[in-house]
């Protein structure tokens, strides 16, 4: 009986933390949408609902009604798996995700080893719908994510031992609470470490395939990409999965650099008294959004990256700088 | 050496903030969209809408079949019978324009010596059957003479120019 009541209140925190973060989701491709046309002088969806707020549910609402298409050459099983394999991890990876301290749904000491391993298994999917769908574009645009993601995991795992040596921790909430000091935000893991900082960003665009690094879905090329079979809610997922990651991709840029939850002015003389009332959820996901606004910006301003480019910039350049930065790092750590 | 400070400066990324930069002007620059079926954009008297015949102040229509516009028409769009009428003028039996073909190039407009075919600002217009793409000389009339006063006030508006 109590381990009954221990899975159903698993299972609620589970929904508390999925819900509002599937509705994230939606209204991120909304955002998306507006400020993509914001930057290109234009209005963006303005008839669903005031000032087109309720875009996203009518999208979601066309989709569900959709037909799921099996394209009759494709290997049925694996068509149908490949999409929930990469919504899977994107939604997995927020078990140890802390929202506060000590608001975690799994406080484990290898949490950030968790998040890797997961973020890693997500381009499965991609791989596994590229394949099973028996599509000259489908697979190519497979092989080129899985070449994209393997190089650009390196330097997004260099980047977060970079980070691991410079908290001591492998613990989220305790790679949070090594970011806390006197300064405030200059505290934070963002100035010490800003080339850290700015190839683990770059890498998790490049991570979750996103402009400019969307060769995987390059449209002038190879139509959609991995999904171009999938239509309906098969496809849906597999949207929710990308906007998904990219919420993972820019709350955990937060958690590492940005001082998760933590007050930007703590500790500073008349500030920090000021705003050190305002809960740390509200700092966490003010932070997330900012990060995840970059997202839509970088999207909106830089052009898609030729694919020898792309290979070049994640084998040569970035991996050797954060080489060179975790012996530095583990310098100034031991010394 | 060049090649070297090069190098530094691109790890930098000057050029990509400027881009940025300018990006993130445009988010707080004013829209231009034009918010369709509720706001239009101004159309000049020149406009080259869909087809009208006109009349005269009489009621007689202008068309005198002189078939200029036929001749003229490079799309083949117009097709002109014409024949004598009871009281002995010239008149078309038949003014058909097949608005799959035309291309709305305006020269039936300017060729026309009694500005009896012109182009309106009608733009807003479909087919749902087959054939109703010609438009038959009843439906020219009839069109001319739903927007008669808009019609002479472009041809006013144009007349100094032509």
């Amino acid at each position: 009986m109590d381990l009954f009541l221990d899975i159903l209140w698993i299972i609620v925190k589970i929904v508390a933390i999925v819900l509002p973060l599937m509705l994230c989701v939606a209204y991120y491709t909304l955002a998306e949408r507006k400020v993509i046309s914001y930057m290109q002088v234009r209005i963006g969806p303005n008839r669903v609902g005031p000032r087109g707020s309720l875009q996203p549910i009518a999208d979601a609402m066309k989709l569900m009604c959709k037909e799921i298409i099996l394209p009759k050459s494709a290997n049925k099983t694996l068509f149908l798996i490949a999409p929930m394999l990469s919504i899977g991890p994107a939604l997995a990876a927020w078990a140890v995700f802390p929202f506060d301290e000590g608001v975690v749904l799994a406080d484990i000491n290898a949490g950030l080893l968790y998040l890797l391993a997961l973020t890693s298994i997500g381009v499965y999917g991609v791989i596994i719908a590229g394949w099973a769908s028996n599509s000259k574009y489908a697979f190519l645009s497979a092989v080129r994510l899985g070449a994209q993601v393997v190089a650009y995991e390196i330097a997004m795992g260099f980047s977060l031992v970079v980070v691991l040596i410079a908290s001591g921790s492998l613990n989220l909430g305790e790679i949070v609470m090594a970011q806390q000091g006197g300064w405030g935000f200059l505290n934070w893991f963002w100035l010490p470490l800003f080339p850290i900082f700015i190839i683990y960003f770059v890498s998790g665009v490049a991570e979750t395939n996103r402009a400019p690094f969307d060769v995987a879905e390059g449209e002038s090329e190879i139509v959609a990409g991995f999904h171009v079979e999938y239509s309906g809610m098969t496809f849906a997922v597999f949207f929710l999965a990308e906007y998904a990651n990219m919420i993972l991709i820019s709350a955990l840029t937060a958690i590492m650099f940005l001082g998760g939850w933590l007050s930007p002015f703590h500790g500073i003389p008349v500030l920090g008294a000021l705003f050190d009332w305002i809960p740390g959820f509200i700092w966490l996901l003010l932070k997330t959004l900012v990060v995840a606004f970059l997202f839509l910006w970088f999207r909106a301003t830089f052009p898609r990256y030729r694919y020898d480019q792309i290979m070049r910039l994640g084998w040569k350049i970035f991996i050797p700088i954060t080489i060179v930065w975790i012996v530095v790092a583990g310098f100034a750590v031991v010394v | 050496m060049k090649v070297f400070i090069d190098y530094i400066r691109s790890l930098f990324l000057l050029e990509l903030l400027k881009g940025l930069q300018l990006t993130g002007r445009y988010l707080c620059a004013k829209k231009f969209t034009i918010q369709y079926p509720e706001e239009r954009a101004p159309l000049s008297p020149r406009f080259r809408g869909l087809h009208a015949q006109r009349r005269y102040e009489s009621g007689e229509e202008r068309c005198i079949a002189c078939k200029l516009c036929e001749a003229t028409c490079p799309a083949l769009a117009i097709t002109i019978e014409a024949a004598p009428r009871e009281d002995g003028s010239r008149r078309t039996t038949r003014y058909e324009i097949d608005l799959f073909k035309c291309i709305f190039c305006g020269y039936c407009e300017e060729s026309c010596p009694v500005d009896a075919i012109v182009e309106s600002r009608t733009y807003e217009y479909c087919f749902e059957n087959r054939g109703e793409n010609i438009m038959t000389k009843e439906q020219l009339l009839a069109h001319g003479d739903k927007h008669e006063v808009q019609l002479a006030k472009d041809l006013e508006a144009q007349a100094p120019y032509r």
